[in-house]
């Protein structure tokens, strides 16, 4: 099977710090992969150089086995793939449906934005994804972290990504709608999609996740499936920068 | 979760405002518009609100009205634009060189010749646009504060119109421009009329259709008459200000002087009204075109986003670099109109038109509920706060406050505005 994503020797640096340091990771069809790592570990990076947020200054980033010239946050939807970001990137002054489809607004043959067909596809997702959703007419800065990541979520689904990247998507919620999060990711990944995951949440990982990939200064420590490792072998690799399997 | 009790309270306890779905802060900045009137109405001895004074508040209102419209794109975005006032002053120095000397001297058509105007017109709107958009470029592309270009433009473009003109006063202007300066380009009454009953007839269907398209998604909709309400109160508002301009009686002696412009077969026994003045036709036109940008364009989703969370935008796939060019682009074209309507007002280009204009600018659109932080600001919020200026300097002036007094109070009321919605927002709950 060609993997969906292979990053391959990817380098970033900022200044004189090698943020993401020579790292090659690959992603499947209905796998989660999660990245895990200390806070600077080069995690955040190296996605985003995948979301098109940043460029890297070597290495090459193949989609379903062909080379990839991603440039641009636009170019990354290009591609199909998604991202939810850790921060929650939605303006919170607009209401779900224009932040649901911004970027890519629905428009009338006369070229104005259609917000009328916006709301109406928006209730239909969102009754798919969260029936507790009512609050279509309000600005976002009026929801909860769980609604603000559904509409965040619901934009991924919408646009049928095939690759979804998911920086602690889980951060900033409660328990039930952690529980929201995590079903979701299931149901995506029964469909089909290949999802990044990146969480502190080690537990959470073991029991989401096929593959975890340990970062460290900028480098990749090891990747294993979870089944072969426990939590504390993970979290010994992320606290020594050493795989124990392969020190063993 | 929590947001399903607010949706399951009684429908019998729904307000009447709320029913009606009118914006209580449009009903609330418009409340606080028609408390000056009546205050000055009364202080000025029933001076205030008639025909006249209307007529003339309009026409003063204009020229910074249309900028407001520009600086809430500005703002919402989280920048400023601090040269609006200079950047007025150059193009309308570029207008009146271009249409007293360049157009007749260099290119040879005669002073009246029919081009003239229009030619001077696109050459000042085009040298706003590439002002704008170079001031643009630098904030958007070179990261250069929007405060500091714009400081510096305010120093630069003063200076340049100043050096453009030697400082003189130049003018006549061309007598088609100067339709454009208020009392000298109206409609007439019967013009007048039918401008205002295609602007209500055209409400109300836009009103309509909105309706019709919200019950074809299956969305709810207010119950008819709550509609017709709203229809009642817009049509009432478009033909009242039509009436109110058509009752400003032109005097005895301008009829006399050409009594064909205004309809009449003989000087003697004629009466004429000014009816809307081109200017505010302008401002119709500019605020209708800037709040469907805002409304229903991408472009306007855009720079609400942005000014929303710019981060969010740029992810999303927006260039908000090119959107920062277009949105000073989009002033420095406004800057021009406003400074054809304000040269046209006075009948020349003067070395200090449009000084202070950019405070006056900024202030209309704070006033009228465009939030420095960015994110939220609405065109007709602006015009409103133009309006509510406008209307406090007449006003006070009208009842012979002392100069000093009359800035202060001014500046009172744009932090008492500023003030009154954050505590609008706090108590509705929005951000």
């Amino acid at each position: 099977m060609t993997p969906l994503v292979q990053m391959k020797d990817v380098s970033i640096s900022f200044g004189g710090v090698k943020a993401v340091d020579h790292v090659s990771i690959d992603l499947y069809p209905g796998e989660v992969v999660g990245l895990l790592g200390h806070n600077g570990a080069g995690k955040s990076t190296l996605i985003k150089i995948l979301s098109g947020a940043y460029k890297a200054d070597s290495g090459e980033i193949w989609i379903d086995g062909k080379k990839a010239n991603i440039q641009s946050p636009r170019d990354s939807r290009d591609h199909n793939i998604e991202t939810i970001y850790q921060t929650l990137a939605l303006a919170d002054n607009l209401d779900a449906a224009s932040n649901l489809f911004l970027g890519r607004e629905l428009t009338t043959p006369f070229g104005f934005v259609d917000d009328g067909r916006q709301e109406a596809e928006t209730r239909k997702i969102m009754a798919r994804l969260n029936p507790n959703f009512k609050k279509l007419k309000e600005p976002v800065s009026a929801l909860s972290g769980g609604q603000r990541q559904s509409v965040a979520i619901a934009r991924a689904v919408y646009f049928k990504a095939k690759i979804l990247i998911m920086d602690e998507p889980t951060a900033a919620l409660g328990v039930h709608e952690t529980k929201m999060v995590a079903d979701l990711i299931k149901e995506l990944k029964a469909q089909g999609l290949g999802i990044f995951l990146i969480s502190h949440d080690t537990r959470e990982m073991m029991e989401l996740c096929d593959r975890v990939s340990v970062m460290k200064n900028g480098q990749v420590v090891g990747t294993e499936r979870v089944e072969d490792v426990t939590e504390d072998d993970i979290l010994s690799m992320i606290i020594l920068g050493k795989n124990p399997k392969q020190a063993a | 979760m929590s947001d399903q009790t607010a949706t399951k309270a009684p429908a019998a306890r729904r307000s009447l405002l709320k029913t009606l779905e009118v914006d209580t802060r449009l009903l609330g900045m418009i409340g606080a518009l028609a408390l000056i009137w009546v205050v000055f109405h009364i202080w000025s001895d029933l001076r205030f609100l008639t025909p006249r004074n209307i007529f003339n508040l309009s026409i003063q209102t204009v020229s910074v009205a249309i900028m407001a419209t520009g600086m809430v794109f500005v703002i919402v975005t989280r920048h400023i634009d601090l040269s609006v006032g200079a950047l007025l002053a150059t193009t309308t120095a570029v207008m009146a060189i271009t249409q007293t000397q360049i157009l007749p001297q260099v290119f040879g058509l005669e002073i009246g010749h029919p081009m003239i105007p229009w030619i001077t017109i696109v050459a000042g709107i085009l040298t706003g646009a590439l002002i704008g958009a170079f001031q643009g470029y630098l904030v958007g592309y070179q990261l250069i504060p929007a405060f500091i270009v714009t400081l510096g433009g305010l120093l630069i473009w003063r200076n340049v119109a100043w050096y453009l003109t030697d400082g003189q006063t130049i003018g006549p202007l061309d007598q088609t421009y100067m339709l454009f300066g208020g009392i000298n380009g109206t409609l007439g009454i019967f013009w007048s009329w039918v401008v205002g009953l295609l602007a209500a007839a055209a409400a109300a269907a836009g009103l309509l259709l909105a309706r019709r398209t919200k019950m074809g998604h299956g969305f709810p909709v207010k119950p008819m008459w709550a509609e017709m309400v709203v229809i009642g109160a817009v049509v009432a508002a478009i033909l009242g200000f039509v009436a109110v301009l058509n009752a400003y009686e032109v005097p005895e002696r301008v009829i006399e002087r050409e009594f064909e412009r205004w309809g009449c077969a003989a000087a003697e026994g004629c009466t004429a009204g000014y009816g809307i003045p081109y200017s505010v036709l302008l401002l119709i036109a500019v605020a209708v075109v800037m709040t469907v940008i805002a409304q229903r364009t991408r472009l306007g989703r855009y720079i609400f986003a942005t000014g929303g969370n710019p981060d969010a935008a740029e992810l999303s796939g927006i260039n908000t670099k090119l959107l920062t060019v277009k949105i000073f682009a989009m002033v420095g074209m406004l800057c021009a109109l406003g400074g054809i309507v304000a040269s046209a007002r006075l009948g020349y280009h003067t070395n200090d038109i449009g000084t202070l204009d950019e405070l006056r600018v900024i202030a209309a659109a704070v006033i009228g509920g465009t939030a420095l932080a960015g994110g939220i600001g609405t065109i007709y919020g602006a015009i409103i706060g133009a309006l509510i200026m406008q209307s406090l300097q007449s006003g006070m002036a009208m009842v012979g406050v002392d100069a000093p007094y009359q800035n202060i109070v001014v500046g009172l009321v744009l932090v008492l505005a500023v003030w009154i919605d954050i505590q609008y927002r706090k108590l509705s709950g929005a951000k």
